[in-house]
């Protein structure tokens, strides 16, 4: 099937996956560094969900992540030097060091974390839209979570409040069959996880997250819909990780032939393949791409080296909006 | 004179009239008034958007409350008790005190959160207990427990031009109580301690539901011979160290009452204070008249026995000044 978007549109999408890849494995190299401590969860494998859902939606739209969120807050636009440095825990990361891989924040790029309580993001998200729903703003809140996340009390809570309040939430779970460890058919009762939020009056479709190009219209369409409604909707994007949960995990839960097996739908490889075939895209401009990649990580890697530790002594900063003391 | 509930619900009309930013959400809190009718009239007044009766779920309506004070808008959100806020703990440990410091100081939570607290109305052990020094334990948000008609008002308010996330324990004894009510006069600050009776001999510390007894127990001192300072906290984080600090100072005994259980309370706390910076100046061991290390139970006269009542605070005294 001939794609049709233009030419420049299928590199722009080419380039952010390629860019979240290049990052995050350049993130597990400076973790085995141990320049990054703390838990690291790579996006290598999701590419196209981050990539297709954050060209899908508007920048004035709102963003809220989980602690595998690297690849949206680079497309968002969070610079790659800050949110190394942030990996770093220095004082010119996106959080200021006061986050780390799990919670990048950048108010100017609406991107409100980073959450690494599973399902905690989504009430949060609930009530971004209310507050867009009570000044008139058209916004949309687009709000990712994981499979492990429909598991939880906030996720049916949250479907039904935003239902019940009619607010413009887009709920986008990230469907890698994976709570961590446990496979979706060990961690729900329904493996159809859409099946779920019509229950509440939400409307559900589903797409494949390993398809870019889906992923970028299904989103691109859901968001509309919300926006024109001003009611929630649901999108599951089926995906997998390729990487283990974090860097800790052994992956005892899983066999070696099924990641291998779901390598073979490698979204930046099928993807990078079909431009090539429709002669869309050369290997040239593919070579150009990784030669940017590696230049912009380069420079992340840099801005983190030269960042400076954020003095002990203003360790309280930011805990309340002045010193208690 | 006014009741602690009509003192709160004039805040919330103030504050819903000056600032179109403020919405008010719980549970029954519209169409119902309110469990403890403090809301009466306020969804009449302000309408459905405003005053809005949220689902059973205080994780997620508590929840929204943050990520609309992130968004702009000033939430002022009751929980029915403490004991249902549980269910929302997560929420404001893991999000709303966390959002300004985790976001490097991008984000912040100008949210309030109410809710009642306390035993006396034989509601047993799911809806009568005291667990403000839960919230009370967590930096990057303040806990106020207003204990007079004046400060259940005025708290409200400054709880709500606060810029951090502020948690306000109502005591469930109060809500009926009649007090004079200055809405015109300039409020103290809600983060220091008040001396509600001075005296020289032994300095009572107590906090909302615990300080009417407290100033019971103080004049029956009195007609013993005993002169007890009331120490109202008024602000459980932070706490007013030196208020505390002074007052031990002068009298140089201390009875602390709290109605949380004894194990791991804010009176343990303050007993730490005053170990740590006041511990030259004390003439007697402190005491503790908390709550006995029971679940709240039912029958009247068990709960009375259970939670701190005025004859164990005077006993708690006069050992203390006796040096018994």
């Amino acid at each position: 099937m001939t794609l049709d978007i233009s030419r420049d549109h299928a590199l722009e999408l080419l380039r952010d996956m390629i860019r979240i890849r290049r990052f995050e494995e350049k993130s597990a190299e400076l973790y085995s560094k141990q320049k990054i401590r703390g838990f690291l969860h790579l996006y290598i494998g999701e590419e196209a969900v981050g990539v297709g859902a954050m060209h899908a939606l508007r920048e004035d739209d709102n963003i809220v992540a989980t602690y595998r969120e690297h690849g949206q807050a680079l497309v968002r636009g969070i610079p790659a030097g800050e949110i190394m440095a942030e990996m770093y825990g220095k004082a010119n990361g996106c959080s200021g060091g006061r986050g780390g891989s799990m919670h990048l924040f950048s108010a100017k790029r609406r991107f409100y974390g980073g959450h690494a309580i599973v399902g905690g993001g989504l009430p949060i998200a609930v009530g971004l839209a209310l507050a867009d729903k009570m000044k008139g703003e058209p916004r949309v809140t687009a709000c990712f979570f994981g499979d492990g996340a429909t598991d939880e009390g906030e996720f049916h809570e949250s479907l039904n409040l935003a239902a019940l309040w009619k607010l413009p939430v887009l709920f986008l779970c990230e469907n890698n069959e994976y709570a961590m460890g446990t496979a979706l058919h060990r961690h729900v009762s329904d493996r159809d996880i859409a099946n779920n939020p019509p229950a509440y009056g939400v409307p559900a479709d589903s797409v494949n997250g390993m398809d870019v190009i889906a992923v970028e219209r299904a989103v691109h369409n859901e968001a509309e819909l919300v926006r024109e409604t001003s009611k929630p909707r649901f999108l599951e994007l089926k995906t997998y990780r390729f990487r283990a949960h974090s860097m800790y995990d052994a992956e005892l839960y899983r066999s070696k032939e099924e990641v291998e097996e779901r390598k073979k739908q490698d979204p930046i490889d099928v993807f990078q393949a079909r431009v090539l075939n429709d002669g869309m895209v050369t290997q040239t401009d593919i070579d150009a791409i990784e030669a940017d990649a590696a230049k912009e990580i380069a420079a992340a890697v840099d801005f983190a080296e030269q960042g400076e530790w954020e003095p002990v002594e203003d360790i309280t900063r930011h805990t309340y909006a002045r010193d208690l003391s | 004179m006014t009741t602690y509930r009509d003192a709160i619900r004039t805040a919330l009309q103030t504050l819903l009239r000056e600032d179109p930013r403020v919405f008010f959400m719980g549970e029954d809190v519209g169409r119902y008034g309110g469990p403890y009718a403090v809301s009466k009239g306020l969804l009449e007044e302000f309408g459905e958007d405003r005053v809005r009766d949220t689902p059973l779920c205080e994780s997620t309506f508590v929840g929204a409350g943050i990520g609309a004070a992130i968004g702009g808008m000033r939430p002022i959100v009751e929980v029915m008790t403490v004991n249902f806020s549980l269910l929302a703990l997560d929420q404001v440990v893991n999000n709303a005190a966390v959002m300004r410091h985790m976001s490097g100081g991008q984000f912040e939570v100008p949210l309030v959160v109410r809710m009642a607290t306390g035993g006396g109305k034989q509601i047993a052990a799911q809806h009568s207990h005291s667990l403000e020094n839960w919230y009370a334990h967590v930096p990057g948000i303040k806990v106020l427990a207003p204990a007079t008609v004046q400060d259940a008002h005025d708290m409200l308010i400054a709880a709500l031009e606060d810029p951090d996330p502020v948690v306000i324990f109502e005591h469930q004894m109060l809500y009926g109580v009649d007090g004079p009510l200055d809405t015109d006069a300039t409020p103290p600050s809600p983060w220091k301690a008040a001396i509600r009776r001075p005296g020289t001999d032994v300095t009572v510390i107590a906090y909302g539901g615990s300080v009417p007894k407290a100033l019971t127990a103080a004049e029956e001192l009195e007609k013993e011979g005993v002169s007890a300072e009331v120490i109202d906290l008024r602000s459980l984080r932070p706490l007013d160290r030196d208020a505390i600090i002074g007052s031990v100072s002068r009298t140089h005994r201390a009875v602390l009452i709290d109605e949380a259980w004894k194990t791991g309370s804010l009176a343990s706390e303050i007993s730490a204070i005053l170990a740590e910076d006041a511990f030259y100046e004390l003439d007697a061991p402190i005491a503790r008249v908390c709550t006995l290390e029971v679940p709240i139970p039912y029958a009247k006269h068990l709960e009375e026995a259970a939670i701190p009542q005025v004859d164990r605070i005077v006993e708690a005294a006069k050992r203390t000044v006796s040096g018994g």
